[in-house]
């Protein structure tokens, strides 16, 4: 499987992400794409800006982890994962994920995983910049849920512990 | 053993890393968390409420009970948010 893997400062470039991963392939009859991009309101309350930090030698083994562990429970052809570090404005992009299978039912489910496991797992912490200050954004119990819900019916498939 | 902070454990504590030697009898990551707690106010703070904070030895996710023998490297972190 086509793995690509980057966390980077710089903006990506989606189109060119998924022609990378299809070119010169024709065992590939899905793509699914989910790009999250950081939002300038939260609640009622203005977003100047988003920090995003990391702990770079990990999250890389982190999210190569995971992508091991999709390429596990589905057929894939490849994966790319991109994820930003640094300060981010409304706007502009965080995180890329790209999934090929054969069939889109793969593509999808893989892209669900990915993004569930990179919310809870990946070692990443938002810090979010209003007109009066920055705050760190709580975990959400709710993105756990999302998580688990892998691990539930699915026989122990569990993704790094 | 090197020891990493991140987000606000970093911020509490005032630094992003150090090197430290747990005296022997610290056998878990949460002995650890206790330890370092005593070490000032600054780390009383950031592990107040130590069931909040996650940690890693060299660089993969542990639970409070696991032993830190052997570890190079433990980080201490508040629950993600990426993606």
């Amino acid at each position: 499987m086509a793995v690509t893997i980057r966390l980077q400062r710089e903006p990506f470039d989606a189109a060119a992400e998924i022609a990378a991963l299809t070119r010169a392939r024709t065992d590939i009859g899905a793509v699914a794409t989910f790009t999250g991009i950081c939002r300038a309101e939260e609640g009622d309350k203005r977003i100047v800006a988003m920090t995003l930090e990391h702990y770079p030698e990990m999250a890389h083994a982190e999210v190569a982890r995971h992508v091991a562990a999709a390429e596990q429970r589905w057929p894939l052809k490849g994966v790319t994962v991109l994820h930003r570090f640094g300060r981010l404005t409304p706007g502009e992009q965080i995180v890329l994920v790209v999934t090929a299978a054969m069939h889109r039912h793969e593509a999808f489910a893989a892209a669900e995983f990915l993004m569930d496991y990179l919310k809870t797992r990946a070692p990443f912490w938002k810090q979010v910049e209003y007109a009066g200050g920055a705050v760190w954004v709580d975990a959400k119990q709710s993105d756990d849920a999302l998580a688990d819900r892998w691990t539930q019916s699915s026989g122990g498939q569990e993704a790094a512990e | 053993m090197k020891l990493r902070y991140f987000a606000w454990v970093r911020e509490r504590i005032g630094k992003a890393e150090e090197e430290l030697d747990p005296p022997p009898g610290i056998g878990s990551v949460a002995d650890l968390m206790s330890w370092l707690s005593e070490r000032g106010e600054e780390y009383a703070y950031a592990f107040e409420n130590p069931k909040v904070i996650r940690a890693a030895i060299d660089r993969t996710h542990v639970r409070p009970e696991t032993a830190i023998a052997g570890a190079r490297e433990v980080a201490f972190f508040p629950p993600m948010t990426g993606g």
